[in-house]
This record gives structure tokens, sequence and C-alpha cells, in this order.
């Protein structure tokens, strides 16, 4: 008769009563599970008495490896060496024929734009997301509120009208016209004059920056707002992304769609260096001033 | 000439590193961080790297400053404000 106990089993569990059976059983005998804490084999550092082995084992550690470093950079090759491997055949294609191929005079521009452009391109999108994350975190909408960020933010207000700052505003006032054009300057000769589109777009942003801390947020929002900041930024880097990628579409070497170099030394030469130079240089500002605004009121 | 301001900086470099480390005043931190920024881009400029300089003087004293400024505001850090 076993066969018949089992189908009855079965039957039971097709109409349910088995299983609540067995889960009442199982709720009513369940043992909490004791967790394992990691934390309980290292314990003794925490006590008091051994505060002091803390504090040597810290330094001991920086020690070790301070001496590790030091190690390391002795075994390095010498500083100026003519038979170092990074004295190669690239560096001197790079030195002699960097201004031919690319017609730029400063050429750490002509590397960093024309043979390396790529990585560039991948370093403005690095600092495009990183100014994205930081819009989801802290950008104020109506979802992402409440009564205590308001009531900070209204007593800043309260505390920026009232405050008064007249030799920021006076510098300001009188600086930042001579800020942003340097920093246009060093973008626009990036090919030329030391310098490029990076420095230059930090700068152009501290310039930004500084206005914005003299004269605060409604002053601001007049010129910069958070759809100019949108339509620089994307506007940039696609306008990078197009002027790049022409050479996956006419073959890797881009041969019969040379852009003209024009003559080394002139503003408007190096081909396309001086327009990725403004492209690179505009999202760099934009993502400073990005940063600023964000971090003091939660949006640009 | 050239070599001793070279060892004036490097030493200045140093102790500003250790500074930083060891100051338990955030905001003085921020400032020695500024002077070691600053040192940091002449030495690139003696190194004939001007465009490392250009950039190193913008970001490590203009743009960093601020944003760490901006944190310790955020975190109550600076005396004499209205948060203490």
């Amino acid at each position: 008769m076993e066969w018949r106990m089992w189908l009855q089993k079965i039957k039971d569990w097709v109409d349910g009563y088995t299983v609540m059976i067995d889960a009442d059983m199982y709720i009513a005998n369940r043992k909490r599970r004791e967790k394992w804490d990691w934390r309980s084999i290292i314990d003794f550092i925490y006590e008091k008495d051994l505060h002091k082995l803390h504090n040597t084992l810290c330094v001991m550690c920086c020690v070790a490896f301070i001496g590790v470093m030091l190690l390391v950079v002795n075994d390095l090759p010498q500083y100026g060496n003519v038979n170092n491997p990074a004295n190669n055949e690239v560096s001197v294609r790079y030195v002699e024929e960097g201004l031919e191929e690319t017609g730029a005079v400063n050429l750490v521009t002509g590397m960093i734009l024309d043979y390396r452009a790529f990585d560039t391109f991948a370093e403005a999108n690095v600092l495009f997301l990183s100014v994205m994350g930081v819009l989801f975190l802290l950008k104020t909408d109506k979802k992402n509120d409440d009564k205590q960020q308001q009531m900070v933010r209204k007593k800043d207000a309260e505390m920026e009208a009232i405050e008064q700052k007249p030799i920021r505003q006076i510098g300001a006032k009188y600086l930042t016209p001579f800020i942003l054009l340097y920093g246009i300057y060093i973008v626009i000769n990036g090919h030329i004059s030391p310098g490029g589109g990076f420095a230059g777009g930090v700068i152009m942003g501290g310039g930004m920056i500084f206005y914005a801390t003299a004269f605060g947020k409604e002053k601001m929002e007049q010129i910069f707002t958070f759809r100019s900041f949108a339509n620089i930024s994307v506007g940039s880097l696609l306008t990078y992304f197009v002027c790049k990628s022409y050479s996956f579409f006419t073959g890797a070497n881009h041969v019969g769609w040379e852009v003209p170099k024009g003559v080394a030394g002139n503003i408007l030469s190096a081909g396309l260096i001086l327009p990725l130079n403004i492209c690179v240089g505009l999202v760099v500002a934009c993502t400073m001033y990005g940063f600023y605004a964000l971090y003091t009121k939660g949006d640009i | 000439m050239r070599e001793t301001i070279q060892v004036i900086l490097i030493v200045f470099l140093i102790l500003s590193a250790i500074g930083v480390s060891v100051t338990k005043n955030l905001f003085m931190a921020v400032i020695v961080f500024m002077g070691y920024s600053s040192i940091m881009a002449v030495i690139w400029l003696l190194l004939e790297a001007p465009d490392l300089s250009i950039t190193q003087a913008a970001v490590g004293v203009g743009v960093d400053s601020i944003l760490f400024f901006l944190t310790l505001k955020k975190i109550h850090q600076i005396k004499g404000t209205e948060e203490g």
C-alpha cells in the first residue's frame, strides 16, 4: 500500500494541504541564521589599550610604501639618458615630421589633437559624463527636493542678498572680461603657443565662477542658463565627433580628403586642430562652471 | 643660479606636501595645497613643459581649491561663516 500513500500525498500537495502545513511548521520552527562577522577576527585593533599599536602600524605601513616607491624610482632609467626606452622611433618621427604632417607649431597640441585625437575625444567624454553624474545627484527639481533643502536655500538667498562684498564685485566687474579674453586667447592660439583647449577652457570656467561668486545666481542666469549649458556641451562634442570621424568613412588614412594645412604659424592653419581646440575648450569651460553651480545652488 | 632656485623650490614643495598631510585645520590644508600647486607650476616651467604649467596653475590653484572650499562649506568646516 506504499504507492497509495504516495498518491494521497501527491493529491494533498495538488490540493494545497501539505504545503500549508509544512509552511506553518517552517514558520513556527525557523531560527534566525546567525551572521558571521569578519570583523570579529580583527577586533583587537579597536581596543583602546592597543591604540598605540594602531598608530605604529599606520606609520610603518606608510614608511614601507614610501620605501617601495623610492626603490622603484631608483630602478628607473636615468633622466636624460640617450639609451632610454622612451627615445624610440615614435618620438623621433613626431619631432622630425610632426610640423609637416599636422601643421601645428606646438607639437604637443599636434600630438593630442591629430595623431591621438580619439584619446582626447574620450577625455572630453569623461568630463561630460562626470558633470552628468553630478547633475543626476545634485540638481533640484520637483521630484528631488524636500522642505529642509528649501529652507536652507531660502536662508542662503537671504544671506546673499544682505551680504556686502564690494571688493569682489569691483574686481569681478573689471577682471572677468580680461580673464575670459585670456582663456579665449589660449584656446585659439593652442597650435602656435603653449596651452590648448583644456588649459584655456579651465581659465574661462574660472572666470565665469569668479563672476558668479560676486554677482550671484540671477545675474548669471541672464547670460548662461541650463539650456545654453546643454546646447554648448552637446554641440561641441558632436562637432568634435563629426570633425574627426570623417576618416572612418573615407578609409583609414583619409586619402583624397586631406584638409589643407595652411602656413604654419598662422592662426588659420593646421587643418582641423583649431576647431577641435575650440570644442574642447567649450566643453571644459561648461563642465567647470557646471560643477560650481551644481555644488552651490543645485541648478545651473 | 637656476639649480639653486630649483633646489629651493623642491624643498618648499616637500615641506608643503608634508604640511598638507600633517595639519589638522582643513581650511589651512586647502591653502597650503594651493601653495603646493603654484610651486609645482613653476617647477613644470623650469622643466620646459609650459603646457603642463598653465594647466597646473589653472586647475590646481583655481578650480581644485574652489571645489575644496565648497565641500568644506557643505560640511560646515569654515570658521567665521554663519554655519560655524
